[in-house]
């Protein structure tokens, strides 16, 4: 890539909008993967007794089954978020820095 | 090479074969599994013949690191998925979901955790930044000769020190499952792995661990709906009589003993996250796909495979919990008393037997044999995605780049890529077999930490920040290596238990209480790019500085990223 076509591409207000957008993006996602596997450790090592509390009254499931679970949830949950929007709204913002360029 | 190699490890795989049909005499060994070795035959058949197709199709450098570029993102989502997904994770998580219950959970989420971090800071940035490794990377705007090197040397160390720790497992699973010598299973493991490599490059190496994934993964789903359905797919009656079955009782259902403090929890934590994201194997496996498009949904599908499977494993674990206890004749006497698992490490062949003996309870024989197969399979595809990582350091980060500094050609790259193969397959077949009776658990824990102290902090500052300079990437990379090394070997694991320093009461002690150094080594990696880089005022600084606009841009939108449709 030459040093014009990298400083027509800076210049593009959509690729100003396009780097924004994603980093914050990305880093709100990896900041609240942080918390939810964090947190569940810090409950575990802090708190272990709140998770063994029976599900509901007289049930053997404990809270720790459904919150574990979720955390596994929640890894997929996010990478899925970050896919539908990378591949749509960042995917066409891209495009039209491309085609504005050409 | 070329003409004599085949036969010549065809010739070593056979030995193996041929001495099995010479009945075992010694007494303590697990009796010949048929039904096994039949279906592992089967699948051997099969992923010779891609190798076969594969080997037509791998012709240029470009073929044999990256399979041509031409996988689709939900490929290679299975085929990271069957990268990731050890015969250690399955064997080893239901293990200790069956000793321990709930801890069990608490370990598999730290293995996933790693995932979302690559999707969001690592996968598309490496594929649009990246060629053939992730050196290309981390190395993008540096002084090559320093950051390659460097990077390919932390590559190594995690490749061999895997390879080791997947060997060992392999030929100690293999003896148990088989019934076969140990170090026959680790020439087996060894031959075939170099094989699929050798001839077939990346492209052999994902049809082979998409095959593992999709046998893992549907086996296991079989194995977990087969179980549910004695509970009449009821989790809390699952979880009733596994309670009722297992000596802990109600201790099974919440945290226990896994988690002894936050720090080296934290710590162990940190490892796995960051790790997985420094791995260059799995690295590697973001530049099979065409785009950035692509490599965002094989990390999506990766990460749902991945969760899926360990659910599944904690479906496995806690069912067997009851199912085994039904039969006395799966544990050692005493283990068992009156219908309740007093021990669980009494089970016959240690809990890493938990997931096969399932397997014969709930589908007999014929479904033993198939699960002990895919375990051997799930090998063999780890193995082999290990090997071609470390090969490729070796051939296009030391050899083209920093020995022949750019004046290789492609035939010479490709060779010596293939010649590393070989070579990396020997030493891990010779340390496998050197290793057979060494205690190598903390070898995992080791990789992990190197690959998060080394190549995650390299990686992600260098494509995040724009300050950073060749000095500051070669200092960091190399105080994350070092001090997770050191950390390593001054704690429990390796001071105490494998070099035997006793403490005064006559257990093994470390000279440090953290039983992971990433807490302390990712840290210091991260404070060394940042001191070295700022403070760094030479010529190459002010060049590397000056790369960065032009990097960004690429790493942004793609534009001029190697084999995408950029034109």
């Amino acid at each position: 890539m030459t040093t014009d076509s990298v400083e027509a591409i800076t210049r593009h207000p959509l690729y100003a909008e396009l780097v924004t957008k994603r980093k914050r993006f990305a880093w709100i996602l990896t900041f609240l993967m942080f918390l939810f596997y964090y947190g569940f450790i810090m409950i575990v090592a802090y708190a272990p007794k709140s998770l063994a509390v029976p599900l509901w009254a007289g049930s053997v499931t404990t809270v720790g089954i459904p919150v574990g679970l979720s955390v596994i949830i929640s890894a997929f949950v996010l990478t899925g978020i970050y896919v539908y929007r990378a591949n749509g709204e960042f995917d066409r913002l891209t495009k039209s820095i491309q085609e504005d360029l050409r | 090479m070329k003409r004599l190699a085949p036969w010549a490890i065809l010739a070593a795989l056979l030995v193996p074969f041929a001495l099995v049909a010479a009945p075992a005499v010694t007494g303590a060994k697990q009796p010949l599994n048929m039904t096994a070795i039949y279906m592992f035959i089967i699948f051997v058949g099969a992923t010779l013949g891609i190798t076969y197709w594969a080997s037509k199709r791998t012709r240029t450098a470009r073929e044999f690191y990256t399979a041509g570029g031409g996988i689709t993102g939900f490929q290679n989502g299975l085929a990271i998925a069957g990268d990731y997904m050890s015969a250690a994770s399955f064997l080893g998580i239901s293990g200790l979901v069956f000793a321990s219950g709930f801890d069990g959970l608490i370990y598999s989420i730290g293995w996933l955790v790693g995932w979302p971090v690559i999707m969001f800071l690592i996968a598309e940035q490496i594929r649009n930044l990246g060629k053939f490794t992730f050196a290309d990377v981390s190395s993008y705007r540096f002084g090559q000769t320093q950051i390659r090197t460097m990077a390919a040397v932390s590559s190594l160390v995690v490749v061999i020190f895997y390879l080791i720790a997947q060997m060992v497992g392999a030929g100690k699973l293999i003896q148990l499952l088989f019934g076969l010598e140990y170090w026959m299973a680790v020439m087996i493991v060894g031959a075939l792995m170099m094989i699929y490599v050798i001839f077939g490059g990346m492209t052999a190496t994902t049809w082979v661990q998409i095959i593992k994934a999709v046998l893992l993964l549907s086996g296991a789903t079989f194995m977990a709906l087969a179980a549910l359905n004695h509970f009449g797919f009821s989790p809390e009656e699952m979880f009733k009589q596994a309670v009722a079955t297992h000596g802990k009782h109600d201790a099974i259902m919440g945290p226990g003993a896994l988690i002894k403090d936050p720090i080296n929890a934290i710590s162990l934590g940190l490892a796995l996250m960051f790790g997985t994201a420094g791995l260059p194997h799995i690295l590697m496996r973001f530049f099979t796909v065409p785009n950035a498009k692509e490599a965002r949904k094989s990390v999506f599908y990766a990460t749902g495979f991945i969760g899926y499977f360990y659910i599944l494993t904690f479906i496995i674990g806690f069912s067997a919990i009851v199912l085994l206890a039904q039969n006395p004749a799966y544990f050692s006497a005493g283990a068992l008393v009156d219908g309740v698992i007093t021990d669980p490490k009494g089970l016959l062949g240690g809990t890493n037997m938990v997931a096969i003996k399932l397997a014969e309870a709930v589908g007999g024989n014929l479904f033993l044999g198939f699960i002990s197969a895919v375990a051997f399979a799930t090998i063999l595809a780890v193995v082999s995605g290990l090997t071609l990582a470390g090969a490729s350091a070796i051939s296009h980060d030391l050899y083209a780049s920093v020995i022949a500094r750019g004046r290789s050609n492609e035939t010479m790259e490709l060779r010596v890529s293939k010649f590393a193969t070989l070579g990396l397959g020997i030493i891990a077949i010779i340390l496998g077999i050197i290793f057979e009776k060494q205690n190598v658990a903390f070898l995992v824990g080791l990789t992990f930490a190197i690959a998060a102290s080394a190549n995650f902090p390299v990686l992600v500052a260098s494509i995040f920040w724009g300050k950073m300079t060749t000095r500051g990437a070669l200092v960091g990379g190399f105080a994350g290596l070092i001090s997770a090394l050191t950390l390593t070997v001054m704690s429990k694991a390796v001071w105490g238990e494998t070099l035997g320093h006793m403490g005064a009461d006559g257990k093994p002690v470390g000279l440090i209480f953290l039983d992971n150094p990433a807490i302390i080594s990712i840290p210091l990696a991260f404070i060394c790019i940042w001191l070295f880089s700022i403070t760094d005022n030479s010529k190459q600084a002010q060049k590397d500085r000056a790369l960065f606009p032009a990097q960004r841009v690429r790493c942004e939108t793609g534009i001029g990223s190697e084999g995408t449709a950029s034109h």
